[in-house]
C-alpha cells in the first residue's frame, strides 16, 4: 500500500491500513516517517494507559477486563501488548491475544469493532517496551481510539519506560511478592499513578495494600517526621490517613480479582479520574511536553549520528583511539566539529 | 531494521488438541519468527481477523477434527472479506489430514500441508524459501 492510501485508511477507520502501517513503523521502513508526519496532526486525543508489573501478576487478564469495562462505558479501545523477544534468535512468542476472551460465550474481544489488539515483540530492547511503541500508540490515537492500553513486557524492577509513553501508569502487584522494603525501592514501584493488588482473593492481599498505601503516604516532609514517630502513629500511617498534606494526586491502591471481574469498575474509575486530574491541573501538558522533548532529542541524536556515519572519517578516528593516539573526548570533539563544518557547507 | 517474519498459529473449530500447535509455536520462535498463538476453539472469522490485524506473513492452521475441507476455505474467504490479501501470506495447514484431501486444500489456496511426522525444520525451511517467492509473485 502507498503512504497516502495508508494515511487515508487510518484516518477513515480502515483496520487493514492501520495494521499495515504498524508493520511499516515497527520495521522502520522508509515510508514510516512519512506516515508519522502525516498523521501527527490527528493525535493527542486518546488517554494512554500503561499497565506494568512482574510476570504472572495478571496484566493480560486485567487488560481484557478493563477493555470490556471501557467498552461498556462507550469507549473505543486500542491495545498494544508487548512480549519479550529472544536475545538469542530474535524470535518471540506473542501470547497475550489468547487472554482476550470476552465474557459473551467466550467470543474474543478482538472481534469487537471497537477494539483493536496488536502484539509486539520488544525485539531485544530493555525497559519493557518495544522501540517503536510510541509511534504505534500515535497510529492508534489517530485512528480514533479513546483509550489506548499498553501492556508492558513484565520483566522486573527497572521496567520503567512506560512512563515515557503513558498518561496514566498502572502498576500491578499481587500478594506475596515481597515485603515493605520492596515497596520502598526505586524503579517500577514508584512510577504508578494507580496501583493494583490483583489476585486479591489470595491470602496476604491486605498486607501488600497496606504497604503500598504506607509507601504512597510518605512525602519529603513526612519521611522527616517518621524518625519521631510512636507505635500508635504507625497504625495510622498504615491506614493511609496520617499524611493529609500530600498535595494533588495520591495514587489509589485498588484490589482486584481480575479473572472474576472484581474491582475492575473501580480501577476504570480511577484511571478516568486520573485523566481528569491531569487535564484539570495542566499536568498532562507538562508530561506531554517532557515526552515530546525527549522524543525530539532522540530523533535529532539519531539524525546527527547518521551524518557522522555518512560525512566523517569516524573509522580513522576509531583506529586512532585503538592506538591510544587520541582519547575518546578529543575524538568526539573532532567528529562533532567535522559534522558541523560539513553541515555548513551543505 | 530487518523485517521479522510474523506467523499466526491458529486452532480452528472444535478440536482441543493443541500440543502440536504449541510445539510448533515454540520451534518457530526458536527459529527467529514472531509467533502469535490464537488459543483453542477459534472460528474461521476470528482467525482471519487476527491474521489481518496482526499483519502476519504466515498462517499455520492446525486441524485434527476432520473438518479441514469445510473450515480452511472459510478462513481464506474471511481474510479477503476483512480487507486482507491471502495472496500476500503463506497459508499452511497441519495436522491429521488424509493424503487424498491435500490436493483439494491446495486448490483452495493452501500453500502446503504438513501431516504428522513432518520434521518441524522442514516447515521452517518451507517458510523461508516460499514466502519471498509468493510475495514476489504477488507483486508482479
Amino acid at each position: 500500500m502507498r503512504v497516502d492510501e495508508l494515511v487515508e485508511g487510518i484516518l477513515s477507520g480502515n483496520r487493514r491500513a492501520l495494521a499495515r502501517a504498524i508493520t511499516y513503523v515497527e520495521n522502520e521502513y522508509p515510508e514510516s516517517k512519512e506516515i508519522m508526519k502525516k498523521i501527527f496532526a490527528n493525535t493527542g486525543r486518546a488517554q494512554i494507559v500503561g499497565l506494568t508489573g512482574f510476570p504472572g501478576v495478571g496484566k493480560s487478564t486485567l487488560v481484557s477486563k478493563l477493555t470490556e469495562e471501557f467498552r461498556r462505558r462507550g469507549k473505543k479501545v486500542g491495545i498494544i501488548a508487548i512480549d519479550p523477544g529472544s536475545p538469542f534468535t530474535g524470535g518471540a512468542l506473542l501470547g497475550d491475544r489468547l487472554r482476550l476472551d470476552g465474557m459473551d460465550s467466550r467470543k474474543p474481544l478482538w472481534t469487537d469493532p471497537g477494539v483493536f489488539f496488536r502484539s509486539m515483540s520488544s525485539r531485544g530492547r530493555a525497559g519493557g517496551l518495544a522501540a517503536k511503541t510510541g509511534d504505534v500508540v500515535r497510529l492508534l490515537d489517530a485512528f480514533g481510539f479513546d483509550v489506548i492500553l499498553v501492556e508492558t513486557v513484565g520483566a522486573g524492577q527497572s521496567e520503567v519506560d512506560i512512563i515515557e509513553v503513558a498518561d496514566t501508569s498502572v502498576v500491578v502487584m499481587m500478594p506475596e511478592t515481597g515485603d515493605e522494603i520492596q515497596v520502598n525501592k526505586a524503579g517500577i514501584l514508584e512510577i504508578g499513578d494507580v496501583y493494583v493488588v490483583n489476585k486479591a482473593d489470595l491470602g496476604g492481599a491486605e498486607k501488600v495494600e497496606r504497604w503500598l498505601k504506607y509507601m504512597l503516604s510518605l512525602d519529603e516532609e513526612s519521611v522527616q517526621m517518621l524518625s519521631q514517630m510512636t507505635h500508635a502513629d504507625e497504625a495510622r500511617v498504615a491506614s493511609g490517613e496520617f499524611f493529609e498534606r500530600r498535595k494533588g494526586w495520591t495514587p489509589p491502591v485498588i484490589k482486584t480479582v481480575a479473572d472474576k471481574g472484581e474491582g475492575i469498575a473501580e480501577l476504570a474509575d480511577a484511571i478516568e479520574k486520573h485523566f481528569d486530574y491531569m487535564k484539570n491541573t495542566g499536568l498532562i501538558e507538562k508530561r506531554r511536553k517532557e515526552r515530546i522533548k525527549r522524543e525530539l532529542f532522540e530523533i535529532v541524536t539519531g539524525d546527527i549520528l547518521k551524518l557522522v556515519k555518512e560525512r566523517t572519517n569516524y573509522r580513522d578516528v576509531i583506529n586512532s583511539l585503538l592506538k591510544n593516539e587520541l582519547d575518546p573526548y578529543t575524538a568526539a570533539g573532532k567528529i562533532v566539529e567535522e559534522v558541523l563544518c560539513s553541515a555548513k557547507k551543505g | 531494521m530487518e523485517k521479522k517474519i510474523r506467523v499466526l498459529v491458529a486452532k480452528v473449530g472444535l478440536d482441543g488438541h493443541d500440543r502440536g500447535a504449541k510445539v510448533l509455536a515454540r520451534f518457530l520462535r526458536d527459529s527467529g519468527f514472531e509467533v502469535i498463538y490464537t488459543g483453542l476453539h477459534r472460528t474461521p472469522q476470528e482467525v482471519a481477523m487476527a491474521a489481518v490485524d496482526e499483519d502476519v506473513d504466515v498462517i499455520g492452521i492446525s486441524l485434527h477434527s476432520g473438518a479441514h475441507l469445510a473450515l480452511v476455505p472459510k478462513v481464506i474467504r474471511y481474510i479477503r472479506e476483512y480487507g486482507g490479501n491471502p495472496d500476500e501470506m503463506l497459508i499452511l495447514v497441519g495436522g491429521v489430514i488424509p493424503t487424498d484431501d491435500i490436493g483439494e486444500l491446495k486448490k483452495m489456496g493452501v500453500d502446503e500441508v504438513f501431516i504428522p511426522g513432518t520434521p518441524i525444520s522442514q516447515i521452517v525451511e518451507f517458510i523461508k524459501t516460499e514466502l519471498p517467492k509468493k510475495r514476489m509473485k504477488n507483486e508482479s
